[in-house]
């Protein structure tokens, strides 16, 4: 089967064209210059971070050579062909897993309280009255910013070495992010309910208890096991400030070359974190059954 | 104003038996859920010294360093600390460069519809998920092992880290890809690698390029952080001013870190709809 291709005559064909490569020619330079930007942007950050590639280049054996030596016993063995001496100190890690799950697990849910009691006055919709809901946005917002190593930082200095420190730091950071994403559930509620509460006179806090909350606590609980989940990884590096977990035993062991011992931490960690990435992603689908979930 | 008639309570019991008569299980699923968590919650309280006096000091203790904190002074290391920022703000971007230009091929490797094979993807895809087991701040401290303290070690942690991170999320980009496009290319006589470039990049990459400026926006926070342990930038300067108490300073620094990380929050917002237009980002 064939068909003509229909041509339009000349003068027509030449003035579209020209049209046509000029917006080509227009979008090529665009993306030419930006890049150029980006580029320039790149190496002026190169500069600023002291990159050198010689460094770079001549250490890098060591990187691999970092891995080679996590995996060697101190018999010169590889660590597989003896679990019991590559494990050693596994009951003292078990344990500072436990405490590290518990400083997440007590920190989420402190958090979690907090965000919800707040949650309502930061939603566009329910909040009582606009500077409230300026002040709690603003108080959210801080919270989140703030990288929670560095609340615990400042905290290990008012509450002590020690757990604590970890768990508030987790607690205030959770509230932030928790706060931010339950008043944005909040904001996209059905308002029909809503007003048939109110439409009976019914007082602020009982429009939120029996027309808002219905329609939001399966998604509360949704991001509340999914920060769970990431608090869990936070309070891995707590202890690097001192605010407890299994974070100190880890930093100690790499600045002091324990290579082995880190090679077992890291799996350790990794491997916890990933039966509570399961277990919570079963608990999330069990409850929920698939809806509300990001 | 006419009345509703009253219902029988019984006679609503048995038009509803669903409502009124739930079997034990669904009624006491929830509160004994409850109680199961408070129980951990209050085992956890124990378990990690929680005690009120412990509390109450350190409470005052805080509200002690949050007066020091007032006003917020640099002192005179003012130019030392914006150096500091521009030092952070360096390993964000380039850390995330990196770990996106790193990351592209290695997603190829792990998207469904480019290696069909699960052979094949299943160790790369482990491969990413055991490097995002990793948290950036125990990547610095091993690149600070490797190369030296300083920023570099933070920019290649970030790298890494990220890298882990992008395989994901840009081989989830591709697996959402349009396939009609690709078989167009196909049909025309295109080989593999034409079809990536002229099916698939186009699809995705506005996609990726919106996911490496959020990635740089959360960066420019985890940058400030790598510091802590060593690995240059403001953090460094913050962790040694909690350290010897300049609490003016430490303010002034977290104040300096909010506003940098608003800063770019706004720019790369600009910038992601100026790329994807005004939709929502996947």
């Amino acid at each position: 089967m064939t068909s003509a291709v229909s041509i339009l005559p000349e003068q027509q064909l030449a003035a579209l064209s020209d049209t046509y490569r000029s917006a080509v020619r227009r979008k090529r330079l665009r993306a030419l210059l930006s890049t150029a930007l980006f580029l320039a942007a790149l190496t002026l950050a190169a500069v600023g971070s002291e990159v050198n590639l010689k460094t770079f280049f001549t250490h890098f054996g060591n990187f691999v050579g970092y891995f080679d030596r996590i995996l060697t016993l101190e018999d010169h063995t590889r660590v597989w062909t003896n679990f019991g001496e590559w494990f050693w100190g596994w009951k003292s890690w078990l344990k500072l897993l436990g405490e590290t799950i518990l400083v997440s697990y007590v920190g989420t849910l402190i958090g979690a309280v907090l965000a919800f009691s707040l949650n309502f006055f930061a939603a566009d919709n329910t909040s009582p009255a606009p500077w409230l809901r300026f002040v709690v946005r603003r108080g959210l917002e801080f919270s989140r910013t703030v990288p929670s190593i560095v609340f615990a930082l400042i905290f290990v200095m008012a509450f002590g070495l020690g757990p604590m420190a970890g768990v508030l730091a987790i607690a205030i950071h959770s509230t932030g992010a928790l706060g931010k994403l339950f008043s944005e559930i909040v904001e996209n509620i059905d308002m029909k309910p809503v007003e048939g509460v109110r439409s009976t006179g019914a007082s602020w806090l009982s429009c939120m208890r029996f027309a808002v909350l219905p329609q939001v606590t399966a998604g509360y609980a949704s991001y509340a096991l999914l920060r769970f989940e990431i608090n869990v990884r936070e309070a891995s590096v707590m202890g690097f400030v001192g605010a407890g977990g299994i974070g100190q035993e880890l930093v100690v062991a790499i600045r002091k070359f324990y290579y082995s011992d880190v090679s077992a931490i890291l799996i350790t960690i990794i491997v916890t974190v990933f039966l509570i990435d399961i277990a919570t992603g079963w608990l999330r689908a069990r409850l929920f059954g698939g809806e509300a979930r990001s | 104003m006419t009345r509703l008639p009253a219902e029988d309570p019984a006679r609503l019991r048995e038009r509803y038996p669903d409502v009124f008569n739930r079997p034990a299980s669904a009624r006491l699923a929830t509160p004994l859920m409850l109680a199961l968590a408070l129980a951990i919650f209050i085992i956890g309280l124990v378990d990690l010294d929680f005690s009120p006096s412990r509390l109450i000091a350190g409470i005052s203790q805080l509200g002690w360093i949050t007066m020091m904190m007032l006003p917020p002074d640099p002192g005179s290391s003012l130019p030392a600390y914006l150096s500091a920022l521009g030092e952070t703000l360096s390993i964000a971007l380039l850390g995330t460069t990196i770990a996106a230009v790193a990351a592209l091929p290695i997603s190829l490797l792990a998207a469904r519809n480019i290696i069909p094979s699960a052979l094949l993807r299943f160790p790369v895809r482990r491969f990413l998920d055991s490097i995002r087991g990793v948290d950036t701040l125990i990547w610095a401290l091993v690149w600070i092992n490797v190369v030296g303290l300083g920023p570099f070690a933070g920019v290649l942690a970030i790298a890494v880290a990220d890298f882990g991170a992008f395989g994901k999320l840009f081989s989830e980009a591709i697996e959402a890809a349009d396939r009609r496009e690709v078989e167009g290319i196909r049909a025309s006589g295109g080989s593999k690698l034409h079809e990536i470039r002229f099916g698939l990049m186009p699809q995705v990459l506005p996609v990726i390029a919106g996911q490496v400026l959020y990635f740089i926006e959360s960066n420019t926070r985890s940058a400030t952080i790598i510091g802590i342990v060593g690995a240059g930038g403001i953090g460094l300067q913050l962790a040694e001013q909690i350290r010897v108490l300049e609490w003016q300073k430490v303010s002034f620094l977290i104040l300096m870190i909010l506003v940098a990380v608003a800063a770019i929050d706004w720019v790369s917002n600009r910038l992601r709809f100026a790329i994807i237009g005004r939709r929502a980002i996947a």
